[in-house]
């Protein structure tokens, strides 16, 4: 089986990007990359540790284009003939991949969270009901498309590097244009973050927000939002998680002066360790907690933060 | 007066904008998720169906405020039986001026976008619009497909839009920041929180709705690429382990020795 694998670099390579070239090795076949972004020969040589055979690069498209990215993936597709083509289920995944799939008429599973069982012939795991549930969703066409869920599977060092090779993917002109980009100041990407402290309405208010920053920053993490902090402007739009905020899947999650409402519990079901720190034992989220600590949140914290403090000093 | 044709020819703009609002039903957000038939059915049984929250929240909402401060038209088209019209009334209350089903019960991603794509070719629209994804089968496919069976630009995921003359400006979160784009008219968007806040449909809205024209097409053959084989529930978590709030070394033990999080 030839499988063809899309990443975007920066001058590294993004966690997801080996995420997604161990996920194509661990299909089994010769794995192709094609790829865009600047990262240089060497950088991209690397991937051959994580079961690359080789990588192709077109560093003329832009991969905020769609069009040009879809353009470059199908000409891949046929220069390797591919028989399933993976990306990482990011934001580039989400325009391209769709797009890709009426290409080549190819059936696209999004989102998956394990290897295709190919058993019977060929389907693969993903979370649907915003992760209250599961499904196998088979494919029907010859050619198959499969977006990873990021944070689904470990990188994997199998073998050593490959070759790299310039790819002309023929993109044409990009009808997306690039105006601006902001990169908050200091702040660690909720979507990336392996650890999140998050906050709710049991915070009383904006101005007591200090102790849950406090707590972000002796661990390292990102902070977020219940969607009622959100909505009432106590905190930015962007830290809302749950059903229509953002889905994370962090290593560690902690909930302060959060209920759990069945909406917050679907963007954060998938985080592998989950603490709850509420005044009311009786409240919902502590259900869906691995650890859970009945408290005062103003009194909790700072505790919380200290002990915290103490275990990385002594570290 | 030359002058004047001079100044008016520079600032082209879109008359009488032709907005498409791209909605699918999903189950209300408190809906208990249960699956019959072995597994391969979700449980319909007692779950109220809902105008799929990005598609009403962000989507149609946003596809109205641009149409009310440009002018113009807004259509929405589901593909659907009709045991979901009551689903297309909600989104015609909330300000819609007409609406199309496509018939057919719909069940992958390509079946849908094609249908769709089909009636937009016909109708020559300025913007498509659509939500980010379902929150019933959170595929975020069917944009980018129509979109690509258009042969429009597609930008995914964009928490804000504006349009000026032809071109349209976005603003999407990207991993660490925030990024600007802009792209020409017509164009395929999908829509993110941030767009637009929730509209309540009023009585006025409501009664309106009843009489606003609603179409129904007949669906074009099309083979489903993928197919939901089964469906399952998370295995149900191991008890929560409660800590003394006094005692929260004991905690970040656990997170590390136990847990390895940190």
């Amino acid at each position: 089986m030839n499988i063809l694998v899309y990443i975007n670099t920066a001058s590294n390579l993004a966690k997801s990007a080996l995420e997604a070239v161990t996920y194509a090795s661990k299909i089994g076949g010769s794995v192709s990359v094609v790829a865009t972004g600047n990262a240089d020969d060497t950088t991209l040589a690397t991937l051959g540790e994580y079961g690359a055979q080789k990588v192709m690069i077109d560093r003329s498209a832009s991969a905020d284009d769609a069009q040009q990215v879809t353009r470059l993936v199908a000409k891949a597709t046929e220069a390797v003939n591919a028989d399933v083509v993976i990306f990482s289920h990011d934001l580039i995944a989400k325009a391209v991949a769709p797009r890709l799939s009426v290409r080549l008429k190819a059936g696209y599973i999004s989102g998956a969270v394990a290897v295709p069982d190919m058993s019977n012939g060929f389907s693969c795991k993903v979370n649907v009901f915003s992760g209250k549930a599961f499904a196998q969703v088979a494919v029907n066409s010859a050619k198959k498309i499969i977006s990873l869920l990021p944070n689904s599977i470990q990188p994997e060092k199998a073998g050593a590097a490959c070759a790299v090779e310039a790819f002309d993917g023929a993109v044409g002109s990009a009808a997306i244009k690039v105006v601006d980009t902001k990169k908050p100041e200091g702040e660690i990407p909720l979507p990336e973050a392996e650890l999140v402290v998050s906050a709710g309405r049991g915070m009383k208010g904006p101005e007591n927000w200090g102790i849950v920053e406090d707590l972000a920053k002796a661990l390292g993490a990102a902070t977020a939002c219940s969607r009622p902090v959100a909505d009432i402007g106590w905190r930015p739009h962007h830290e809302h998680v749950g059903q229509t905020g953002v889905a994370i899947r962090p290593n560690l999650y902690i909930a302060a002066g959060i209920s759990g409402a069945i909406q917050h519990l679907a963007g954060v079901n998938g985080s592998k360790v989950i603490v709850v720190i509420n005044t009311d034992a009786e409240a919902p989220f502590f259900k869906a907690a691995d650890y859970g600590v009945v408290g005062d949140v103003f009194d909790v914290l700072p505790k919380l933060t200290a002990a915290v403090k103490k275990f990385h000093a002594a570290q | 007066m030359r002058t004047e044709l001079l100044t008016f020819a520079t600032v082209k703009s879109v008359e009488n904008m032709k907005i498409l609002v791209c909605i699918s039903k999903s189950p209300d957000t408190t809906s208990k998720i249960a699956f019959t038939d072995g597994n391969k059915q979700f449980d319909e049984n007692g779950v109220q169906y809902i105008v799929n929250p990005y598609d009403e929240w962000y989507a149609l909402v946003r596809g109205l405020e641009l149409k009310e401060t440009l002018g113009g038209n807004l259509t929405i088209i589901t593909v659907g039986t009709a045991a979901d019209e009551a689903v297309i009334r909600k989104a015609l209350a909330i300000g819609a001026d007409d609406a199309v089903r496509v018939d057919a019960d719909a069940k992958d991603a390509y079946f849908t976008a094609m249908q769709i794509a089909e009636y937009a070719k016909t109708n020559a629209f300025d913007l498509i619009l659509t939500g980010k994804e379902t929150i019933n089968y959170n595929g975020s496919q069917v944009g980018g497909m129509i979109a690509e069976a258009l042969d429009l630009p597609f930008v995914s995921l964009a928490t804000k839009l504006d349009i000026t003359g032809t071109t349209a400006r976005m603003e999407r979160e990207i991993v660490g920041g925030l990024q600007v784009v802009e792209a020409n008219l017509p164009l395929v968007v999908s829509c993110a929180k941030g767009m637009a806040e929730q509209r309540i449909p009023n009585m006025r809205g409501i009664m309106a709705a009843r009489t606003k024209p609603l179409q129904v097409v007949a669906a074009t053959a099309v083979e489903d690429l993928t197919t939901y084989v089964e469906y399952g529930l998370p295995a149900a978590k191991s008890a929560v382990k409660m800590i003394d709030p006094n005692n929260m070394d004991e905690l970040v033990e656990l997170l590390h020795n136990e847990a390895k999080v940190i």
